[in-house]
């Protein structure tokens, strides 16, 4: 049994991605890991919150990584936006004692203490490099032959690093996909921006990002995309019908999260694996391949 | 909030002078980061320009565009930097300048959207999605709220629409508040 303490963000405990964090409960028990949630935590600090005050959002992710810190366990989570931000908050302290001094104070205010030891992961790098491509395929029983899909990695699991992949031409969901009996097709733009949080204040703007990738994978052969975080699920499966009626496409691609494939292989129903959450029907086509 | 005067320093020493900001002025004004950026075109400024402005002292014209607004924050002109410059990080810094001195862009949503992101966080620690969608929606254009029905309706349907926030234990929410007060009183980075 593998265990690390587990920050799931809003977006998969309550909010949006809820279907992430089922999946993904589910897949760590098939894989003998123990995702053990942080008590108490609060948002990660966030893009939006680093963009207006930095000191708070700073001191706001610097709560959870002392929160961590006292469990002494790799802090690991799901969600590439959670991801850059508690990993940059962890570099920063690092890097600035004048920040840190600050940092430190405002801690204090709230009774904590922070030293700068928590390793911040994302789930993706947990899955790849401790448990490994083996042992993932040897849990693997219904295998998902032939089914192409896209794997998506967006930016943030990526960048800015260095992270555990390449920050533009990453592989490592690509031969997990494929350690699942799937095919990962060419994906000229799996490590390109889906937009983010733009889609709300710039969703033009953001339309655009989305259809560009949509067309990057449809025009590969793909069947269905997969994704490592719970932003770009959100952009690219609930806004793509946005994208059909403003460039007038017509894509049905399914947007999976990777533990949702992850799970069918190892044979876990499709609810469990909150399979009908997605705004775009993905039955149809995981049907063709597998028992749902 | 910190109560730097206006004009005591240029731009450019300010920014040098921030976490993240300080190789700012080795920039070769190659345009590598204008030309990764996936926004670029619909800012009033490319990032490539924005440096060149910010260290021509265009103070106003820098701090009042809508180009750092755009960055989606994907990193790519940070990891192609070939000065090694952390643009992305310079984005946010000049964001938190602008709304410090007033100044953000009125031609985009992004500044009171991520208000709207930060003023959840700061009062109860999470961001319950749909309160936050209503108060940007509410601060910006109630009728687009209207346009965004039916993408609710269909959020609720599939289980995706979570009604009740998330709320952390009292004592948690009271620590992490003293928290960012003291934070406030700190007056920024």
């Amino acid at each position: 049994m593998r265990y690390y303490t587990y920050f799931p963000g809003c977006s998969s405990s309550h909010g949006g991605a809820k279907a992430y964090g089922m999946s993904i409960q589910a897949v760590a028990k098939v894989l003998d890991v123990e995702l053990i949630e942080l008590e108490n935590w609060n948002c990660c600090g966030s893009t939006p919150y680093t963009s207006v005050d930095e000191l708070a959002s700073l001191c706001s992710s610097g709560r959870n990584l002392a929160l961590a810190e006292e469990k002494g366990l790799d802090l690991v989570t799901p969600c590439s936006a959670c991801y850059v931000i508690l990993s940059r908050t962890n570099s920063y302290l690092k890097e600035y004692p004048e920040l840190r001094a600050k940092v430190d104070e405002a801690l204090a205010a709230g009774g904590l203490e922070y030293y700068g030891t928590v390793k911040v992961r994302h789930l993706l790098d947990v899955f790849v490099n401790d448990i490994g491509f083996d042992e993932i395929s040897a849990k693997v029983i219904k295998k998902l032959d032939d089914l192409s899909v896209a794997p998506y990695y967006g930016c943030q699991v990526v960048r800015p690093g260095p992270t555990f992949d390449d920050p533009e031409a990453p592989q490592s969901l690509d031969r997990l996909i494929e350690s699942l009996g799937a095919k990962a097709t060419d994906f000229p733009l799996k490590a390109r921006c889906c937009g983010g949080s733009l889609i709300i204040s710039e969703e033009d703007l953001a339309l655009g990002l989305i259809r560009k990738l949509l067309d990057s994978a449809a025009s590969n052969g793909a069947e269905c995309i997969a994704t490592v975080c719970p932003l770009c699920q959100t952009n690219l499966d609930v806004y793509q019908g946005n994208v059909n009626k403003k460039f007038k496409t017509n894509f049905k691609l399914p947007i999976l999260f990777f533990t949702q494939l992850m799970g069918l292989a190892f044979g876990i129903d499709g609810k469990t694996l909150g399979l009908e959450k997605c705004i775009v029907p993905a039955d149809r086509v995981l049907a063709k391949y597998v028992e749902i | 909030m910190e109560t730097k005067v206006k004009g005591t320093d240029t731009l450019i020493e300010e920014i040098s002078s921030l976490p993240g900001g300080e190789r700012i002025r080795l920039c070769i004004q190659c345009g590598t980061c204008s030309a990764s950026c996936p926004n670029a075109n619909r800012m009033d400024y490319t990032p490539r320009k924005l440096i060149a402005m910010a260290r021509a002292g265009m103070r106003e014209e820098v701090l009042s565009s809508n180009s750092m607004w755009l960055c989606a924050s994907c990193y790519l002109c940070t990891v192609r930097c070939p000065r090694e410059i952390k643009i992305t990080d310079i984005m946010h810094a000049l964001e938190c300048l602008s709304v410090r001195e007033n100044m953000s862009s009125a031609r985009t949503l992004t500044p009171t959207m991520y208000r709207s992101f930060s003023d959840f966080v700061y009062s109860i620690g999470s961001v319950p999605e749909p309160s936050f969608m209503i108060l940007f929606y509410l601060l910006t254009n109630p009728l687009r709220a209207l346009r965004m029905i039916p993408m609710a309706l269909s959020l609720l349907t599939h289980g995706r629409l979570s009604i009740k926030a998330k709320r952390l234990k009292p004592e948690a929410e009271k620590q992490l508040k003293a928290i960012l007060d003291k934070a406030d009183e700190l007056g920024g980075i």
